[in-house]
């Protein structure tokens, strides 16, 4: 059992969860990710890890309802347990280069951050451009600002900031001169995948941060597994970053869609559930 | 006078027509007389062979002679000397290979049905309320086991009872290993892997659950903090084929399908854990995992499940009973086919695979018939499920993280076969981590002489 220290709002997808886990808040490093599992009978799912502290011994996941078992999640209350929590992890992220730009969006803000930090912190140069569909589920664009040299806010409709997609964020600051030693783009499959079109156009080495579905997350399933220039490799062991330029995206875009309508299902019986607990 | 009957008393076992569409266990057990009517087989040799044919060396003329008496505590204590899980060994060891192989009744005739009278043996014991087992005075030592395998287990057992204080680290949440994720409910029940574990936990091993060793903790780390590290982590990373197709949604490997059912418990209705439920499944292999896999595919409510094996029927590599269980419950055997293509719309899945016809060539060098193609013959097979159980390659967690450990060519933690020795002074390895996948008694077995081999180097230490 793993006790709940704090459950955090940040718009009205996004919650950032802090656990208890003092043996995993001492080993993580940035780019690592836990697996969760909420109830005794529930699922097993992959999550970045955001934050944690050594010294409390806690770390943090954000997560947006996209299960039933992300819909359970989002009914606990600080002081309550989860299941399990195992990490950290995959293997951290590669923060060689001097000159970055990390290229987020949607809830790939909330994993982006915290490579923004480390990089910030090892005194690199950093540039960020973040994309959100609307005005209501901009997170973390202060935190992002203070680290960053450049900032670029898109949102799909407009909205807020500028309108468009963030690979028109990112051509933006290349056009503006801006000279990247390597892109890190993290959040939906299909906004990595134009990232990834758009980077190798100009010839710049770019992560791609792949969150495919899992069960063990040690390599014994395979289920996570994705083609990268040609061969077979499993996200939990081997990434979960990737060269984005090598990565088969269409592939990886048919694999996330395995379970959709068993998750929509298992979604709305939760979602009944909780409604029915309220009346 | 012994009973001189040249068959075993036969298993009596649910209905195949049955069975086929529950996940209840196959094998129902004898009773009390068919034990004691097959035990009066035995002839208790001068030289009872069948114990050189066992990995853990029980007494067996020792424990079949006591069941034959009615005196089944007896039984279950000599076999408990030896084994850490009896009810397991019972039920899935390959005692065609080894004990039963040695058998003198099975020169003329069957063998002995040992395995089966080692499971009445565990059940009779299981069944009744647990002994408060006494606490082995504590001796002092620690050791550390990773994994919870049934190499780990008995690694873990054998060094309780004499003193130690072991911790095992288990990676998954639930412990047991591959009888909690691989082998299926029909198999093996769980209750019954649950009850060994509990018995582990009586002699006061402590067991972390949750723990990657490689991640959260590595070997080196723990080399300093125990006395000696046991590491039986098992096979790792499923293998592939490399076909085209492969990464279709509905084409699974054996280790994620399996584990999805079992330790996910994906056949209860109301799960939460997904599973695409085949209407036509091919499973690629022809082990034991693929047998496993395929009866659960069938389980699942399929219409149809296929082993697709590229030799013939004589050289599946599966226990000879798990291919009579699955032929009797409908399994389609197609042998002598390997797959060349999965073919499917990558947004909707998989919905053909295409094989190579194959025929036997001469005998290789270990003996086996070589699968050759039959040129240009191919042939198409309608399935909305594959899944491949081709075996695995080690896992690479604890290889990168442990300097100083060394690996075989083959890709296992190179270690002493007799004591599981490895290159690091006080690490100590066994089971498929080892050898590759292989069964649960030679993984035993291994973890029976690490636990023998640990309790030497700690005591000469001293």
């Amino acid at each position: 059992m793993v006790r709940i220290v704090d459950m955090q709002p940040l718009n009205p997808t996004l919650t950032k969860i802090t656990l208890e886990a003092p043996h995993i808040a001492k080993k993580v490093k940035t780019g690592q990710f836990g697996i969760l599992r909420v109830d005794e009978d529930g699922e097993r799912f992959p999550l970045t890890i955001e934050d944690w502290d050594p010294e409390a011994g806690t770390i943090c996941f954000i997560f947006q309802v996209a299960g039933a078992s992300t819909e359970r999640l989002n009914h606990k209350k600080p002081g309550e347990f989860i299941a399990d929590v195992v990490g950290p992890l995959g293997n951290p992220t590669e923060l060689e280069g001097e000159t970055i730009c990390v290229v987020a969006g949607g809830s790939g803000c909330a994993i982006g951050f915290p490579v923004i930090r480390e990089l910030h912190n090892l005194g690199k140069d950093v540039d960020a451009v973040i994309g959100f569909r609307n005005k209501d589920l901009v997170i973390l664009e202060d935190d992002i600002r203070a680290l960053t040299t450049n900032c670029v806010v898109m949102t799909d409709d407009g909205s807020y900031a500028t309108k468009g997609l963030v690979t028109e964020g990112l051509q933006s600051l290349i056009d503006s001169g801006r000279k990247y030693d390597k892109v890190i783009t993290l959040g939906p499959l299909p906004m990595m995948k134009f990232v990834c079109q758009l980077t190798k156009k100009y010839d710049i080495k770019t992560l791609a941060s792949m969150n495919p579905i899992m069960v063990d997350g040690t390599g014994m399933c395979g289920g996570c597994r994705l083609t990268v220039g040609g061969e077979t490799k499993f996200a939990c062991v081997d990434g979960p970053e990737f060269d984005g330029h090598l990565i088969d995206f269409d592939e990886a875009m048919c694999r996330s869609t395995m379970y959709a309508d068993f998750e929509l299902h298992e979604r709305d019986e939760a979602c009944n559930l909780f409604k029915m607990e309220v009346k | 006078m012994a009973n001189m009957s040249m068959t075993k008393n036969p298993m009596p076992s649910q209905d195949p027509k049955v069975r086929a569409r529950n996940y209840d266990e196959v094998a129902l057990g004898y009773s009390e007389d068919q034990v004691k009517d097959e035990a009066a087989r035995c002839l208790n040799c001068k030289i009872p062979h069948c114990v050189e044919g066992c990995p853990v060396n029980l007494n067996i003329p020792g424990f079949i002679k006591a069941a034959g008496e009615g005196d089944f505590d007896e039984a279950y204590r000599i076999i408990s000397m030896d084994s850490s899980l009896p009810a397991v060994c019972g039920r899935v060891c390959p005692q065609e290979t080894q004990c039963e192989s040695r058998c003198a009744r099975g020169i003329k005739g069957e063998s002995v049905a040992i395995g089966r009278i080692e499971r009445f043996v565990a059940d009779y014991h299981n069944a009744k309320p647990a002994d408060a087992v006494a606490k082995p005075e504590a001796n002092g030592h620690t050791v550390a086991v990773v994994g919870s395998g049934p190499a780990s287990l008995t690694c873990a057992g054998d060094l309780a009872k004499r003193g130690y204080k072991v911790t095992v680290y288990e990676a998954l949440h639930t412990p047991g290993g591959v009888m909690v994720y691989g082998i299926p409910e029909f198999r093996l029940p769980k209750a019954i892997v649950a009850r060994e574990i509990d018995g582990l936990r009586a002699l006061g091993v402590e067991i972390l659950t949750n723990m990657v060793v490689g991640k959260v903790v590595d070997v080196n780390e723990l080399r300093q903090e125990y006395d000696a590290v046991f590491i039986g982590s098992g096979a790792g990373l499923p293998m592939f084929m490399h076909i085209p197709g492969e990464n279709l949604k509905g084409v699974y490997s054996a280790n994620e399908f399996l584990t999805r059912i079992n330790l996910m418990k994906a056949y209860q209705p109301g799960s939460h854990t997904p599973i695409k439920h085949p209407k036509r499944a091919a499973v690629i292999g022809g082990g034991n995992v693929a047998m496993d896999a395929a009866r659960c595919a069938l389980r699942l409510g399929a219409e149809e499940v296929s082993i697709v094996y590229r030799r013939g029927m004589d050289e599946l590599p599966a226990r000879k009973e798990e291919v009579e269980h699955a032929q009797e419950e409908g399994i389609v055997f197609r042998t002598l086919r390997n797959p060349v293509e999965i073919m499917g719309d990558p947004k909707v899945g998989v919905d053909k695979i295409k094989c190579q016809v194959m025929e036997l060539g001469e005998p290789d060098e270990k003996g086996r018939r070589k699968p050759i193609p039959v040129e240009g013959k191919f042939e198409e097979l309608d399935v909305d499920v594959v899944i491949m159980a081709l075996g695995t390659s080690p896992n690479p967690l604890i290889r990168k993280t442990t300097e100083g450990l060394e690996y075989t060519k083959k890709g296992g933690i190179d270690a002493d076969e007799a004591t599981g020795q490895t290159s690091l002074e006080n690490v100590f390895a066994g089971g498929d981590a080892v050898t590759g996948a292989a069964t649960v008694i030679l993984a035993m077995g291994a973890g029976k002489k690490a636990a023998e081999a640990i309790d030497q180097y700690i005591k000469n230490k001293k």
